[in-house]
């Protein structure tokens, strides 16, 4: 995983409430098996429609997505952040996120900044009023710049840490290999198992 | 301090805790289908790493399976490809696959609970949001990405931040003609998408107790449409009853120690939960959805709301928004909504006791003219239990049609879609924009006004239909 230390890039206003995963990405690009080459995908339904934000020129090239509250709803899908991030979206701000979507985004690379309902209202009207201008984000400062503003972000110390250093989630897991085979040692053997496949 | 069911589930599953990082938690199940899983093989392969628990590990065929003609190739270039990617996969790393065709193939979520794989006190995961079906036994089940599909692959544990938790209350009784979908959509219109958000649900109350298990999973199944995590329900003689005598359910002695054990894992009478929320089950009636999110729902007996009744300013331009794309008009009885498509299926609706509701009102009756009606069992074990009781045919005979199980018209991803445009009456759970096929409008219902949607053409519930007396007299 790619880490994450400050990004520069122009600001998308997308303002929605609710953007769920089924808009982010539509299931029908679920079928694939690949991990890469979802940017066609994203949000596929709204870009159809000529006057969808990121069908503006001026934001077409954008890298830092600012959206309603309620980002990343619905079907746990995990495509929602490659989609995101093939497209070159790095950060997403949002004044609330799902929590799937904000876990599967922290695992991702993608940085899921959440900011006050006033200060994401703030950043939508100026990016409204300026197309492609550029938002900074700095995560070990959480501190989001653009135009005049200067806001706050959360994100939980956890993710930062990982973000921040690029660390995969499995390599962090197997240092405890051995306290996951004791755990095993100890587990009810009243619990299923499904057993191998018939040959 | 006494604690809830599910930090006792969780509690029992460390692994690993230290301070300032998630707890590591085991994971007693792993379900996995061809959606979410292929991407995680392939960065097990890249890193050289086996599957630590095949035998806690079981695979379906669901999302991208036909409901007709299974027994020839899938014709989609793509889905044939994400299915043949997981029979390579499970065979690769040895892993118990249901495929198309096979007697146990079916969703995710249907084949775990029917087999007694899932069981109180467990921890289920699968890389699918209504994982949280599962508990409706008592187990802590919920959907994850597929990059933790991995974790779980080459680690059985997932690093977890604990879940807040909420206590769902319902008190009294269902009235008659009222299921478990009308409640849980009542649920999420009251509390909205995002209300459970953080949280673990558990369900509790009279009502609730009342609940068969297939009642008990639609509940569940939901809970993630009101942002929960998952959602549970108190092991009980309901649960013991529907997992005895299933394949791998505990039998003689273990069974005695199996169900003294599931009985601790219930929430403490001194517990408290961080968030309560109470709602009187005798005043529900059945309930549908208008607009486009879950959460946008009312009584069948109301009308289409103006948007400018919602005071939030979010919520009205959403209200809005759902109306444009529902081609609705504030003010229209919902009674009046006319569909062309009736949905029966899906892991929210597709059990046995779904089929059963919905035959029972369809029985002797004709399906409305312009209405198409499609019957797709949750499991081929389901579809061979409702043919051995005659269910298929009350359904081809009113004018339904009976397909082999997958997950169908819930999602667009296999051949059942709906049009642009077309309007349907679905028993599924999500009723987002372009859920059904691009363009299509989902109003979310239960089995039985499915049913009496299909007799009248517009939003009914069986209350509504003409006595079948009527009809024969
Ligand atoms: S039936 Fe629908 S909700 Fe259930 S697993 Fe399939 S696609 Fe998902």
């Amino acid at each position: 995983m790619k880490a994450f230390s400050t990004h520069t890039g122009v600001g998308i206003p997308l303002r929605r409430s609710n953007v769920d995963t089924d808009q982010i990405i539509p299931a029908v690009y679920l079928k694939r098996i690949s991990r890469t080459g979802f940017e066609d995908g994203l949000f596929a339904a709204w870009r159809a429609d000529p006057a969808f934000v990121l069908n503006d020129e001026a934001y077409r090239a954008g890298s830092v997505l600012v959206a309603g509250p309620d980002f990343g709803t619905g079907s746990s899908r995990e495509h929602a952040v490659w989609a995101l991030m093939d497209y070159g979206i790095r950060v997403v701000i949002s004044p609330r996120f799902a929590d799937i979507f904000r876990g599967n985004a922290g695992k991702g690379g993608l940085l899921a900044a959440q900011v006050t309902s006033d200060d994401d209202e703030l950043l939508l009207k100026w990016l409204e009023n300026h197309p492609g201008d550029s938002v900074s984000v700095d995560l070990a400062e959480q501190r989001i710049t653009c135009g005049p503003l200067s806001i706050a972000f959360q994100i939980d110390p956890y993710t930062k840490w990982r973000l921040l250093e690029g660390l995969d989630d499995i390599a962090l897991t197997l240092r405890h290999a051995d306290s996951i085979t004791q755990f095993e040692a100890t587990r009810s053997a009243l619990l299923p198992a499904v057993g191998a496949p018939e040959a | 301090m006494g604690r809830t069911m599910a930090e006792k589930v969780w509690d029992a599953h460390v692994v690993h805790r230290a301070e300032g990082e998630p707890d590591l938690l085991y994971i007693d199940m792993h379900l996995i289908h061809e959606v979410t899983s292929p991407q995680a093989f392939e960065g097990l392969r890249q890193a050289g790493r086996p599957v630590r628990r095949p035998d806690l590990t079981l695979a379906t065929e669901d999302h991208n399976v036909p409901t007709l003609d299974i027994d020839r190739p899938i014709a989609d270039a793509t889905s044939r490809k994400q299915v043949e990617t997981l029979r390579a996969n499970c065979a690769e790393f040895g892993i118990r696959l249901y495929p198309m065709g096979d007697a146990e193939q079916g969703i995710v979520h249907v084949v775990g609970p029917q087999r007694g794989l899932t069981q109180p006190g467990m921890t289920i995961v699968c890389g699918d949001s209504h994982t949280s079906t599962h508990g409706a036994f008592g187990a802590l089940a919920f959907g994850i990405g597929t990059s933790e599909v991995e974790h779980v692959l080459a680690t059985q544990t997932l690093p977890l931040r604990p879940f807040k938790t909420m206590a769902i209350t319902v008190t009294g009784e269902l009235p008659h003609g009222v299921s478990s979908k009308d409640l849980i959509l009542a649920v999420i219109a009251k509390i909205g998408t995002g209300g459970g958000q953080g949280y673990v649900l558990e369900y509790r109350g009279e009502a609730i107790r009342a609940l068969s298990m297939e009642a008990r999973m639609t509940i569940c199944n939901m809970s993630i449409e009101a942002g929960a995590r998952a959602g549970m329900i108190a092991p009980d003689q309901t649960t013991f009853d529907y997992i005895k005598g299933r394949e791998h359910a505990p039998t003689g002695v273990d069974w005695d120690a199996a169900v003294e054990r599931w009985t601790g894992f219930v929430t403490d009478d001194d517990a408290v939960f961080d968030a309560e929320v109470v709602i009187d089950g005798s005043a529900l009636t059945p309930f549908v959805t208008w607009g486009t999110n879950p959460g946008q729902g009312a009584p069948l007996s109301a009308s289409v709301p103006d948007p400018e009744s919602f005071a939030d300013e979010g919520e009205r331009q959403a209200a809005q928004r759902a109306l444009a794309y529902m081609d609705l008009e504030a003010g229209t009885r919902l009674r009046d909504i006319r569909v062309d498509t009736v949905f029966l299926g899906s892991c929210t609706n597709g059990r046995i006791e779904d089929l059963r509701a919905a035959a029972d009102v369809v029985r002797g009756r004709t399906i409305d003219p312009k209405v198409r009606m499609l019957v797709v069992p949750g499991s081929m074990r389901v579809k061979a239990q409702a043919e051995r009781e005659g269910l298929d045919k009350v359904f081809t005979d009113f004018g339904a049609e009976w397909r082999s199980a997958g997950c169908s018209m819930c999602l667009g991803m296999n051949p059942d879609q709906l049009k642009p445009g077309e309007r349907c009456a679905s028993t599924s759970n999500r009723n987002f924009e372009g859920r059904q096929g691009k363009g299509g409008r989902t109003h979310l219902v239960s089995p039985v006004v499915a049913a009496a949607t299909a007799v009248r053409g517009t939003l009914s519930a069986p209350a509504d239909l003409e006595p079948l007396s009527a009809l024969v007299g």
